[in-house]
């Protein structure tokens, strides 16, 4: 545990959570790609401040933690995936609007609309 | 075999539905069966269940959770089984004839069967969460019965107001029968009523079973579904409305009310709600000249003077409700009928159009006066008997119970009042209201057959007013059952005493109201509220109708950014807040660990910035993947040679994969529109998180206490998993099973991947949002 990695955890989360607020998906896919490292970095993190490679057998000396090191492994390969899969989306948003902006839902506006004027729709 | 009469009802019910265009009006025939079955069921086991022997019988359901299907018969039981399939029986009967050509008799007849085994099965249940579980059942093939005409609005209005009420009263009451069942350590219902339970939250737990018992009895104020579920054919309102499931609230109080009666709030609140109940009911069944509306609020009246005798929860009291609980049902199904058969006749029930009945109506007349007759208390009727027994109960009580019974009898007055008002519809309807038009005469009698059933309840509330020991025995037992200390004599003379001094008073009060029904009517119109039950009930749906839309306009703003803001803001915000309480902080670690992070990190936060900055895709692609790269170095220094390794050949795919999506889109990032989450409010949000990072990050590592799991995944790497690389044997063989779902998520991801990039139609191209490609191809060209 060290205050260096600590801040660089938390500032990638940071980026990562301003890039996901945004509307451009290709963006937030990118927020997605931080937030993965910076949490990525905390599990490291919690592994102790690393060590020799954890191998069994060799000189007996302290090995880093193993077991968020599997964890990360499995970590990156997911956040790949989800990045692949966003990526997918973008290519077919493009392919459908022209752009890779998230509009908002046009039918939750609608009823926010009408909530506003006070005429609920009919009860059946 | 109590379970198998429910199976037969389940059965008969879903085969007539299941056949229903095919049946017809034979489903009737078919699914009759079944109470039918229940009916001889109980007879025959009628003397040893009044002798006191009460049949159990019991399955495993969830034995571990102590939910067991037991069903019990007693003798209470036994007299709500003769409701609930006695009369059963005969409203299928009549619904034969009443169905004939209608083409939804199939519908009905199934509807009608499964319905009659749900209320067999409150009555039967002796474990609460069954009991609840039948009360549901009732409810909803309620709300298909009285929707049975789903092409009529006002049939579905009132059905789904009929089920909102008695559905949501149901969930009341399965939150007090929880309470309940926890504070008594039993869910049987036999059980804990005869050691029950005391404490803080029994009072709550008993006004919380009222209230699914209220609504189901149609009390004051949830009674505006029962009027309005009229609406109905009229078999379906004889069964429901009048014998089997409005009384299942009363069959729920005179349960309770032996254990229970003493209870705080029981005493008043049951007595206050039935007595108010009793009187408003009757004062409303004066008004209405639709004689179904006349008898469904005659129904409400009769339901709160059950409500309070049962209420009361004294062994003369419930001996009486006993009695008159039976009484109402066989003059209300009776009179149910009639109005039924006269409507089909006649194409109308208005007091304003109805014909005059001429000689074929003779039989109907009868049967319909014996029964208005029993419901006014006249000797030597059922109904008679029964009331006497109810003022004879209170007649030598303390002040209290004289306010009561003057309540009681005022409540009287007004049922025989309305009593005369259904007679007299059916003889001299024009001492009610003369219409504008004569009135024509309808000679031809009802069809054949279908005044039989009811004439068969008529003769039942005279045979049982005039010989009384008939059922003195099974009203004794019923009661027995509740209460052991209660006990009933039914006689017709009792000599000249008390009680029947208040009769006569009564009757002489009714026929007083109803000689004075002029008058009368002009007060009640002038001094009725103008708001009615069915308003209240239309408010209040709109009002949660308006509730729902402006909660949706709030927390469903239908923005991505805005749902990812709330949602990250709450993870960060929620933990931050409880730590401000507690002594969590484990002081401040080193400043740095290795010297080797020290690049390693300067490439993450240099990397990070870039990227969150950059207006270019392409750049903050390739800015991504020096964060990744860093990552790399990062895990190289760290001691994990396999991550670093991962982490490289990932980023270069991710990397290309990112290029060949981005070279579609527009080089620069444009403007957002109309952005509902402005950037201050992302860059708080994004403080927000990394700020709640570092310090879990510093406050989890300090609360570590026990020993790290992985020290035991070195030592038995080799041994067990064969394998020197631990990182390996974690991924391979200790955790082998969630790689497995890792490289199914994978799998399920690249099928998605492939089915969005190759479904779709064609891009479209617009002039102001063109691809870098068709740009380059344009200046190329």
């Amino acid at each position: 545990m060290n205050l260096l990695l600590v801040v660089t955890a938390a500032f990638l989360c940071a980026c990562g959570t301003y890039l996901v607020l945004s509307r451009h998906l290709s963006r937030v896919i990118i927020g997605i790609g931080l937030l993965g490292h910076g949490v990525n970095v905390l599990l490291v993190l919690s592994g102790g401040d690393g060590g020799r490679p954890a191998f069994v057998g060799g000189d007996g000396g302290p090995v880093a933690d193993p077991l968020p090191q599997a964890l990360v492994l499995t970590a990156i390969v997911i956040t790949f995936g989800v990045i692949a899969f966003l990526l997918a989306l973008a290519y077919r948003s493009w392919r459908v609007t022209g752009n890779d902006e998230v509009e908002d839902d046009v039918e939750d506006r609608r009823i926010a609309r009408e909530a506003h004027q006070g005429e609920p729709e009919a009860s059946t | 075999m109590l379970f198998g009469l429910i199976a037969l009802h389940a059965a008969a019910g879903l085969v007539v539905l299941v056949g229903a265009r095919r049946l017809g009006r034979w489903g009737f025939v078919v699914g009759g069966t079944a109470p039918l079955a229940a009916a001889l069921v109980a007879l025959a086991s009628a003397g040893a269940v009044l002798d006191g022997r009460s049949t159990t019988q019991r399955a495993g359901w969830v034995p571990q959770l102590g939910l067991t299907l037991d069903l019990r018969l007693d003798a209470f039981a036994l007299l709500m089984v003769a409701l609930v399939s006695g009369i059963g029986t005969l409203v299928f009967a009549y619904a034969w004839h009443y169905f004939a050509g209608s083409a939804y008799a199939g519908r009905a007849a199934g509807l009608l069967t499964l319905f009659a085994g749900s209320m067999l099965g409150v009555v039967l249940a002796d474990n609460l969460l069954v009991l609840y579980g039948f009360w549901e059942l009732t409810s909803i093939t309620s709300y298909l019965l009285i929707g049975l005409h789903d092409d009529d609005r006002d049939a579905r209005d009132g059905a789904l107001h009929a089920l909102l009420v008695t559905g949501l009263g149901g969930l009341a009451m399965l939150g007090g029968f929880v309470l309940l069942g926890h504070a008594a350590g039993t869910l049987q219902l036999s059980a804990l009523l005869a050691d029950p339970p005391s404490g803080g939250v029994v009072p709550v737990a008993l006004v919380l079973v009222l209230l699914g018992a209220f609504t189901k009895s149609a009390q004051y104020p949830f009674h505006s579904w029962l009027p309005r579920a009229m609406v109905a054919p009229t078999p379906i309102s004889a069964y429901l409305h009048s014998a089997a499931m409005v009384k299942a609230g009363v069959y729920l109080v005179a349960r309770f009310a032996p254990a229970f009666a003493d209870v705080g709030p029981w005493r008043p609140l049951v007595v206050g709600v039935g007595l108010v109940t009793m009187v408003a009911g009757g004062l409303r069944a004066l008004r209405p000249f639709d004689l179904k509306q006349l008898l469904a609020f005659g129904t409400i009246s009769q339901l709160g003077f059950l409500v309070v005798l049962f209420g009361l929860g004294r062994p003369e009291a419930t001996a009486a409700a006993c009695a008159l609980l039976l009484a109402h049902a066989l003059f209300k199904a009776a009179l149910f009928m009639v109005v039924g058969i006269v409507d089909h006749a006649a194409h109308t029930r208005d007091l304003r159009r109805l014909p005059l009945l001429g000689a074929g109506w003779r039989a109907t007349r009868a049967v319909a006066l014996v029964s208005a007759a029993s419901m006014a208390a006249i000797p030597p009727l059922a109904g008679f008997v029964a009331k006497e027994k109810a003022y004879a109960a209170l007649v030598h009580g303390d002040a209290t119970d004289r306010a009561i019974l003057a309540v009681l009898v005022v409540g009287s007055m007004l049922t025989v009042a309305y009593s005369a008002r259904f007679a007299a519809a059916l003889w001299r309807p024009d001492l009610l209201v003369v219409p504008s038009e004569p009135r024509t005469t309808l000679d031809a009698g009802p069809r054949h057959g279908i005044l039989a059933p009811a004439l068969v309840l008529a003769s039942a509330t005279a045979l049982l007013g005039l010989w009384p020991a008939t059922w003195s025995r099974l009203v004794d037992g019923a009661a027995n059952s509740l209460d052991p200390a209660a006990h009933a004599h039914l006689e017709l003379w009792h000599g000249f005493n008390a009680t029947l001094a208040l009769s006569a008073i009564t009757l002489a009060g009714g026929a007083l109201i109803f000689a004075l029904r002029r008058p009368v009517s002009a007060l009640q119109a002038r001094l009725a509220p103008r708001r009615s039950g069915v308003d209240a009930y239309d408010a209040s749906v709109r009002g949660v109708l308006r509730g729902a839309g402006w909660v949706t306009s709030v927390v469903q703003s239908g923005s991505l950014p805005v749902y990812a803001g709330i949602i990250l803001a709450t993870a960060a915000l929620a933990p931050l807040l409880a730590m401000v309480s507690g002594a969590w902080w484990p002081g401040w670690p080193d400043a740095i660990g290795r010297a080797g992070q020290i690049p390693a990190a300067g490439m993450l936060v240099a990397g990070a910035t870039a990227a969150t900055v950059a207006t270019r895709r392409f750049a903050a692609a390739l800015l991504l993947g020096v964060v990744g790269y860093g990552m790399a170095l990062l895990f190289v220094v760290q001691g994990a040679p396999d991550l670093a390794l991962t982490q490289f050949a990932v980023e270069t795919l991710s990397v290309v994969v990112f290029l060949l999506v981005l070279r579609r889109l527009p080089d620069r990032f444009e403007r957002e529109s109309q952005p509902l989450l402005g950037r201050a409010a992302r860059l708080a949000v994004s403080a927000l998180v990394g700020v709640w990072v570092a310090v879990g990050a510093i406050a989890f590592s300090g609360a570590r206490t026990a020993a790290p799991v992985s020290e035991e995944m070195v030592a038995r790497s080799l041994p067990e998993g064969y394998g020197e690389n631990v990182v390996n044997v974690i991924l391979v063989d200790i955790r082998g099973l969630d790689t497995m779902g890792e490289i199914t998520v994978l799998v399920a991801a690249g099928i998605g991947i492939a089915a969005l990039a190759r479904a779709g139609r064609p891009p479209r191209p617009r002039p102001e949002r063109r691809s870098i490609r068709e740009h380059r191809e344009e200046v190329g060209a």
